[in-house]
C-alpha cells in the first residue's frame, strides 16, 4: 500500500513537472477570453463559467455565438460540439482506470492526455491529473486577471498564443516517428484543413480524429 | 435560457462526455485491434488541434501562428530544448504580427 502511495505521488509529480511550460500559454489564452467574455457576460460570471467549465475551446465557442447575437441554446450546442472529442479521448482512456476513480477522468483535457500517454494504448492517470492541475490554476487565475486588468488584451502581440499548438507539435513530433502513425497524422490534418470551412468549429477536429481507424485496416 | 443555464449546461454536458468512455467501458479487455486505434488517436487529435490553431476556420487561410508552428517543427528537430522551443514560437509569431 505504501509502496503504491509512493509511486503513485511520482506520478503525479512527473505530472506537474511535465504541464508547467503550460501554465503561462494557458493563462494566456485564459486573458484573451476574460477579455471578450467581460462586456458580454459580466465580470463574476466570466470568471465561474471558467471554474466550471474549465474549457478554452467550448468557453470561445459558446461565446462566439453569444457575441453574434446567438440564442443561448445555440451557444451551448456550439460548446458541446467542440467538446465531442472528449467522447473518443474518455473511451481511450477507459481501460486505463480499473482500480480508482472514474471522476479522475474529469482532469482529461487535450494536453494532459497526450501527456499521459504512455504509448500502446495505456495513460497514467495521475500524471493526467498533475498536468491538469497546473492548468486549471493557470486557467481559472488568468481569467480572473483579464477581468480586473485593463488593456491585458495586448499579450497577443507577444505571440503567446503559438505556444499551444507549438507544444502540441513537441507532443505529437515523437509519435509521428513510426509510419502508420505518421499516416493517420498527415491524413487527420488534411481531413480537419478540408472540413474547416464547412462545418462549425471543433467538428474539424472530431472528424480528423476519424483517421485513428485505420488502426483497424493495417494489422 | 439564460446565461446561467447555459454555464450549467454547457459544464456537466462537458464533464459527461469525459464520463462517459470510463463510466461504460472500464470492463472492456484491450485487444489489439483496439489498442492500434487508441494509440492512433493520439497523434490524430493533436494533428487536427494544430491544423485547426494555424489557420482562420473561414477563409481558410494561414494565420501568423502558422509561423509560430513552424519555428517550432524545426527547432524540435535541431532538439533545442521544450521551453525554447515555445519561445521561439511565440517570438516568430509576435514578429510576423509586428511585420504585416
Amino acid at each position: 500500500m505504501r509502496l503504491r502511495l509512493w509511486t503513485a505521488s511520482d506520478s503525479l509529480r512527473a505530472g506537474l513537472t511535465a504541464g508547467w511550460p503550460l501554465g503561462v500559454p494557458t493563462a494566456t489564452v485564459a486573458l484573451s477570453f476574460a477579455v471578450a467574455a467581460e462586456p458580454v457576460l459580466g465580470p463574476v460570471t466570466t470568471v465561474l463559467m471558467s471554474v466550471l467549465v474549465f474549457s478554452g475551446a467550448g468557453q470561445f465557442a459558446a461565446l462566439g455565438v453569444l457575441t453574434a447575437g446567438g440564442a443561448t441554446a445555440t451557444a451551448v450546442v456550439a460548446g458541446l460540439l467542440i467538446n465531442a472529442r472528449f467522447l473518443p479521448m474518455g473511451m481511450a482512456l477507459a481501460p486505463s482506470l480499473p482500480g480508482r476513480s472514474v471522476w479522475s477522468a474529469a482532469a482529461l483535457v487535450d494536453a494532459s492526455w497526450a501527456i499521459a500517454h504512455q504509448g500502446n494504448g495505456r495513460f497514467d492517470v495521475d500524471r493526467m491529473v498533475g498536468a491538469t492541475i497546473i492548468q486549471y490554476v493557470a486557467w481559472v487565475a488568468g481569467t480572473a486577471a483579464g477581468v480586473v486588468l485593463p488593456e491585458v488584451d495586448r499579450v497577443n502581440a507577444l505571440g503567446l498564443d503559438a505556444v499551444l499548438p507549438a507544444f502540441y507539435v513537441a507532443l505529437l513530433l515523437p509519435e509521428v516517428r513510426e509510419g502508420d502513425k505518421l499516416v493517420t497524422a498527415a491524413l487527420a490534418a488534411v481531413i480537419t484543413w478540408v472540413t474547416l470551412p464547412a462545418v462549425p468549429p471543433g467538428v474539424p477536429v472530431l472528424v480528423g480524429a476519424c483517421a485513428c481507424v485505420l488502426g483497424l485496416v493495417r494489422r | 435560457m439564460n446565461v446561467w443555464s447555459l454555464i450549467v449546461v454547457l459544464a456537466a454536458g462537458t464533464l459527461l462526455m469525459k464520463l462517459v468512455g470510463p463510466l461504460t467501458m472500464s470492463r472492456v479487455r484491450v485487444g489489439a485491434r483496439l489498442e492500434a486505434v487508441i494509440s492512433l488517436l493520439l497523434p490524430a487529435v493533436l494533428a487536427g488541434l494544430i491544423v485547426a490553431a494555424m489557420v482562420d476556420g473561414a477563409a481558410r487561410s494561414l494565420d501568423a501562428r502558422a509561423a509560430g508552428v513552424i519555428v517550432a517543427v524545426v527547432a524540435l528537430l535541431l532538439r533545442a530544448p521544450l521551453l525554447v522551443v515555445l519561445l521561439l514560437a511565440a517570438a516568430a509569431t509576435g514578429l510576423v504580427r509586428a511585420v504585416l
